[in-house]
């Protein structure tokens, strides 16, 4: 994915760090400053080369107004910060060298006690600067509450230990782990819980909001371009919280309403043998997958506690956005969940994993697959 | 040997501002208590109304009741002015008794607490089917009075509304409904609140009632509190009128504002 | 006279070796028992630092569990702030306050050693922890309702809760203790503006410690009924709503992170104008930045909850009180650069720790002012920009200040110099350390990696920076082992100290090193700020001591050691695991306390027929 916006993190780093040198070079005498100002630099650009855009989750990578606003007021802040620093850095180096006591016996420095002027200066001048920059502060604030135009789309996105569940109530659709918005649309999420706190981000389209129980929360995001976004619950929710992850698919109006028109069928009905006695291994009373997952169109599958597998092959990810959707990886998933993400519900409530029942054998776990993978 | 012993009682010492340590810690103690209050009644303003399920404030409470013990809890801290005042005078006499009537007018208000919860916790309702006041009944009654359907003469029956199982039978010629709707801290977040922030309250008082009845057995011993030695009084005295100011609030945010709706 | 005393134990009147410890009431001595227990908890505080650190070396490590993970971050936060800093600030309180202000004693010295076996006793609870079916887990500000029982059955959260409760009361009492000593034991002419800046930042700090405690008091006491009790505060089917928590736990936290750092700053503030021979620049403002600290304190705590969905109109209004907090901290920062200013620079190791500070905090202040921002900060909460933020302030802030103070009055406390090499060698390489460690973190933070995670994958691109991250802190490491080794050699066989080796300017370096037990032999009068360095330089009218009080020929009554502190401190501490466990332990905890507290007030501060030696 390139970005549309050159990197603002190239742009500013090196000047800062140029910056930083040139003190470094003119003032500093001192070896053990000198070693330092050198490691300090080097610090900078090691920095530099990590700080990429090409990261998944960068925020500096803004593909959508949200999280772009929300950058800019980060620029605007670290410019006034950097300036701030190299001044004190300065009159404390500048200070250092030119103070030092040179002798045991020097005489004692001038008893200064204080200078209204300059302490009334230096009380006024942050206040100035600090209003200055609480203006797009808070234009930012109310910016990124409310879409500046109506939204079409309602997403409820609910935090579940630890996965997300994505309802689209207008459109009767419901999936997990994967969110799809249509391109340049200002979209609302409704941020909901039915466990612990969580927290909704995508960090390249906007901030973040939590998802708290008994508090319905929203914001709002709208994407730029199309494409695979990374989230994360950035709110620490348990065990697995490292683990809770999900994508934002970003795509063209008419393909995004291509995929709703697929997520709003029934299951598809398993043709292939060792697919269909998946199917009834999943519907049977020895797994038991039906108590927590809905598959629609079945009449026995009406689980919520787990998420909805109703078109799971459709998906690019399984189990939260940490593994991709692939044969090898759902049969490792299926073998050992709790591998995958320590202390899920499933692997502590399902029988066939918490050791109460019956475990799966490798021919019953390989027919799970084929129907899982049937549901397109 | 006599300057020893009170300068070890922290009353004559020279301090920096001429204000007793002992005193200033009780009144810093009770900058801090406030706060504490504070945060418990905040707590309970916060869930005001916010119970998924009954009972309700004005269900349960009875303002007259606790308003004679609120009463004794005020009168008490008059008896405790009067008890320093007769210490400071050298009536030990006097000082002995007003603070006994302390101690009991305190004891008093806990055993109306005590009263108050059990009552609380085993709150029984009961409404006649054909009140002329039906009117004004609350949601709880309403509920309950909503059982006088299923009422059938010289029979006892049981109904289950919601998560009350109401009998309904007949008394000296009316139709009665009647079920315990019992409040205790698990009930919901006013029992929850309600017993938290008075359960503490009343902790302070049974706490102040020990204080004031080891004062007044030490009274007795040789030398234990004397018009010089006062301090001791002074200090429970401060503690005891601040037990009952945060009682006055308490009074007025839970159980006032709990049961008139105007405020 | 009949003495009122409770005759259960024997009061110990000198008591020697280990005894004289347990039942001293000095407070120099219990100030050194704070210093050494804390230290060693912040080592054990660090060693799970870098049990975190080295599981992020690298993606996909499993070099511990979650599970583990988890409660390592949850004690490594909690251990400290409440067990490390909390404490390391109490002991220079406890070292230097009455010193400073020309006392003899605190105003309670009884309820000042209480205070330290009752922290002990908390040190004790949240540790056990670990070998009791494992510690806290939910973060060091357990939010709910992750706490609650349904989703937090074992114990961990218990000994968190009980552990902190414990841990309150020890830090009130001390604040009690503080606030009165501070405003009544000053010695003559000791007005609040001659009052060296260390006293005034504890006063600030004490004052606050005391109207915060009681609010995560309550709320813990919330949680624990949850727990306990099966009451609804903050479960949620009930209608409990968890952002209450949030609210009383940062109204609480808010001020303990100025508890935290005020004294820092009070550190500093006695360690320049020493080091450079002026005073402190803009006395009188650099009180009020203080003051305005502690009050505008209170009015920030939603700055923590800027994406818990307050609302456009909650947000703006934290994000500008937040913001206004920066003015009196930069006032603070200024005023330092004009103290140093035209200075005549001793670059001891405890200046360059203030110098570090300066430098240091000042990178974190401004994080501060970047996620006051309630707007950016959506994409900054929760991140390692926010662990970045927390390090600059209290690791670079708060832990230099202190160690800037530990080599500053080393010399006071011990007898004996440290050792200058090592010291310097100590800073470089912290200094090295904590930026290697704690600076990459704004970056990777801001590339999306969340706090609390126990891993990451390879493609998130956050590898090379924690690589970075990881090395730093085993250098902060290696940089302690040359602090310990420091410590422990110069406090043995160090050259014999003077009583006043910086040429200071505060009350504490007119008496030896280390002080006698008394303190003082005459309570001085004090006519100036920066009283003793106006005595030494010859001002006027400071030429002879003027006696306030009870002075040479009369026996000084020190207040006698006592068994009674640390019995009540048991009580709790068998108490509390009976919280946890069974109420009847807790009934006999209860039952010690009081027995504790009843003997201890019926027991008089001198026993009075015992005549006291007047100097040792």
């Amino acid at each position: 994915m390139t970005g549309r916006f050159p990197s603002q993190c190239r742009k500013i780093r090196p000047s800062f760090g140029r910056r930083l040198r040139n003190i470094e070079m003119s003032k500093f005498r001192h070896r053990s400053l000198h070693l330092l100002g050198v490691l300090l630099t080097g610090l900078l650009f090691t920095l530099l080369a990590a700080c990429s855009k090409a990261n998944p989750q960068s925020t500096f990578d803004t593909l959508g107004p949200v999280s772009r606003n929300q950058a800019t007021i980060l620029y605007v802040i670290a410019g006034v910060g950097t300036f701030v620093f190299i001044l004190v850095f300065g009159i404390l180096a500048y200070t250092v060298i030119r103070y030092r006591r040179r002798s045991p016996d020097d005489p004692d420095p001038p008893q200064i006690h204080g200078n209204d002027k300059l302490e009334v200066a230096w009380t006024i001048a942050p206040a100035i600067v600090l209003i200055a920059v609480a203006v797009p502060t808070l234009q930012g604030i109310f910016y990124a509450a409310n879409p500046p135009t109506e939204a079409r789309l309602t997403v409820e996105a609910t935090g579940h230990q630890w996965w997300f569940e994505f309802k689209y109530p207008e459109l009767g659709v419901v999936t997990a782990n994967e969110m799809h918005i249509p391109e340049d649309e200002a979209v609302i999420v409704e941020l909901r819980s039915v466990d612990v706190n969580h927290s909704f981000w995508v960090p390249k389209l906007a901030g973040k909001v939590d998802m708290i129980p008994n508090n319905e929360n929203r914001l709002w995001l709208q994407a730029d371009e199309s494409g695979m976004y990374y989230g994360q619950c950035a709110e620490f929710c348990g065990e697995s919280h490292a683990k809770m992850r999900f994508r934002v698919v970003v795509e063209p109006r008419a393909e995004f309403d291509a995929w709703v028109a697929r997520q709003q069928a029934a299951a598809a009905v398993p043709g292939d043998p060792l697919a269909k006695e998946g199917h009834d291994l999943f519907m049977s009373n020895q797994a038991r997958c039906f108590a927590c997952h809905t598959i629609a169109g079945t009449q026995k599958a009406r689980g919520t506690v787990g998420p909805n597998l109703t078109h799971f092959a459709s998906r690019q990810h399984l189990a939260a956005g940490n593994l991709e959707n692939t044969q090898e990886n759902l049969r490792m998933w299926l073998e050992d969940p709790d591998a995958v993400k320590p202390g899920n519900l499933m692997s502590r409530d399902a029988a066939v994993y918490n050791g109460q029942g019956e475990p799966l054998t490798e021919p019953q776990i390989s027919a799970l697959v084929a129907f899982l993978r049937s549901l397109e | 040997m006599a300057q020893v012993t009170a300068a070890s009682h922290g009353e004559h010492e020279a301090t920096t501002t001429g204000l007793n340590h002992r005193k200033m810690l009780m009144w810093a103690f009770l900058g801090s208590d406030c706060m504490f209050f504070g945060s418990l009644i905040a707590t309970y303003l916060v869930y005001k109304g916010k119970s998924k399920a009954g009972p309700f404030p004005e269900d349960v409470f009875s303002i007259p009741v606790t308003s004679v013990s609120t009463f004794v809890l005020l009168m008490s801290s008059m008896s405790m002015v009067l008890a320093y005042a007769a210490l400071t005078r050298g009536n030990m006499k006097a000082f002995r008794i007003w603070l006994a009537s302390t101690v009991i007018m305190g004891a008093t208000f806990l055993a109306f607490q005590t009263f108050e919860f059990y009552e609380f916790a085993n709150h029984e309702v009961v409404v006649e089917c054909n009140d002329p006041d039906a009117a004004d009944w609350t949601d709880l009654q309403a509920k309950v009075g909503s059982a006088c359907g299923s009422f059938v003469a010289g029979e006892e029956t049981e109904v289950t509304i919601g998560e009350y199982t109401v009998k309904v039978f007949e008394e000296d010629g009316h139709a009665v409904a009647e079920t315990t709707a019992g409040l205790t801290p698990r009930t919901n977040l006013f029992g929850t609140t309600f017993f938290t922030l008075t359960g503490f309250h009343g902790a302070h008082v049974t706490l102040g009632v020990i204080w004031l009845l080891s004062l007044f057995f030490f009274s007795f011993r040789k030398g234990g509190v004397t018009p010089k030695r006062n301090l001791d009084v002074d200090l429970a005295a401060l503690y005891w009128h601040f037990v009952d100011v945060v009682w006055i609030v308490i009074f007025t945010v839970v159980y006032l504002f709990g049961v008139f709706q105007g405020f | 006279m009949t003495t009122l005393s409770f005759p259960i134990i024997r009061r110990p009147m000198h008591p020697t070796g280990v005894w004289s410890w347990i039942t001293t009431i000095d407070h120099k001595r219990i100030g050194i028992l704070y210093g050494v227990t804390a230290f060693a908890l912040f080592i054990l505080g660090g060693i799970e630092a870098l049990l975190i650190r080295t599981q992020l070396i690298g993606p996909d490590r499993d070099f511990v569990s979650a599970e583990v993970f988890n409660q390592l971050f949850t004690m490594h936060g909690t251990t400290m702030i409440f067990l490390a800093i909390m404490p390391l600030g109490a002991a220079f309180f406890n070292f230097v306050i009455p010193l400073q202000i020309g006392a003899r004693d605190v105003a309670f010295p009884r309820l000042n050693a209480f205070s330290y076996w009752t922290f002990l006793a908390g040190a004790i609870i949240l540790n056990a922890s670990w070998f009791l079916g494992g510690a806290p887990n939910a973060g060091w500000f357990g939010y709910a309702p992750i706490t609650g029982q349904a989703f937090n059955p074992g114990h961990g959260i218990d000994f968190w809760i009980i552990g902190l409760q414990v841990l309150g009361i020890a830090s009130l009492a001390a604040a009690f203790n503080f606030i009165v000593t501070i405003i009544n034991m000053r010695a003559p002419g000791m007005t609040w503006m001659r009052l060296p800046l260390f006293t005034w930042m504890t006063f600030i700090t004490a004052i606050l410690l005391v109207l915060a405690f009681p609010v995560i008091t309550v709320a813990l006491i919330e949680l624990m009924f949850d727990r306990k009790f099966g009451t609804n505060f903050f479960f949620t089917p009930a209608g409990g709503n968890p952002v209450l928590w949030q609210h009383l736990f940062w109204v609480f936290g808010h001020p303990e992170v100025y508890i935290l750092i005020l004294p820092a700053m009070g550190i500093v503030s006695e360690v320049l104008p020493t080091f450079s021979k002026k005073p402190l620049f803009g006395y009188p403002t650099v009180v009020l930045a203080g003051a305005l600290i502690g009050f505008m304190g209170w009015m920030v705590w939603s700055h923590h909850m800027f994406t818990v969905g307050l609302g456009p109109i909650a947000n703006s209004v934290f994000t500008i009180t937040t913001m206004a907090i920066a003015v009196p901290t930069g006032i603070k920062i200024f005023n330092w650069l004009g103290t140093i200013w035209k200075g005549s620079l001793d670059f001891r190791t405890p200046m360059l720790f203030a110098l570090g500070f300066i430098v240091l905090f000042t990178i974190g202040g401004i994080s501060g002012v970047m996620h006051s921002m309630a707007s950016s900060d959506a994409q900054q909460q929760d991140t390692y920009f926010i662990i970045a933020h927390i390090h600059y302030v209290l690791f670079s802030g708060a832990i230099m200040a202190i160690m800037a103070g530990i080599y500053y009055w080393f010399p006071k406390f011990s007898g004996r110099m440290y050792d200058e090499r090592m010291g310097k060698m100590h800073f470089v390489l912290m200094f090295i350390g904590q930026n290697l460690a704690f600076f990459p973190m704004h970056f990777y933070g801001l590339d999306g990696m969340p706090r609390r995670i126990y891993t990451y994958d390879a493609d998130m691109g956050w590898t090379a920076l924690n690589a970075l991250s990881t090395s730093g802190a085993y250098l902060i490491a290696f940089s302690f082992f040359i602090f310990i080794f420091n410590m422990v050699k110069s406090w043995r066989k160090g050259e014999k100290a003077a009583n006043d080796p910086w040429d200071g300017r505060t009350l504490e370096w007119s008496i030896p090193s280390p002080p006698p037990e008394h303190n003082f032999d005459e309570i001085p009068t004090v006519h100036d700020r920066d009283d003793w360095w106006a005595r030494k330089r010859g001002g006027v009218k400071h030429g002879v001591p003027v006696s306030g009080g009870s002075g040479e020929g009369h026996a000084i009554h020190m207040p006698q050691p006592s068994f009674w502190p640390i019995v009540v401190s048991i009580g709790l501490l068998v108490g509390a695991f009976g919280l946890i466990y069974n109420v009847a332990v807790a009934g006999i905890g209860g039952g010690i306390a009081m027995v504790g507290i009843y003997a201890w007030a019926f027991e008089p501060v001198n026993e009075p027929d015992e005549k006291q030696p007047a100097h040792h």
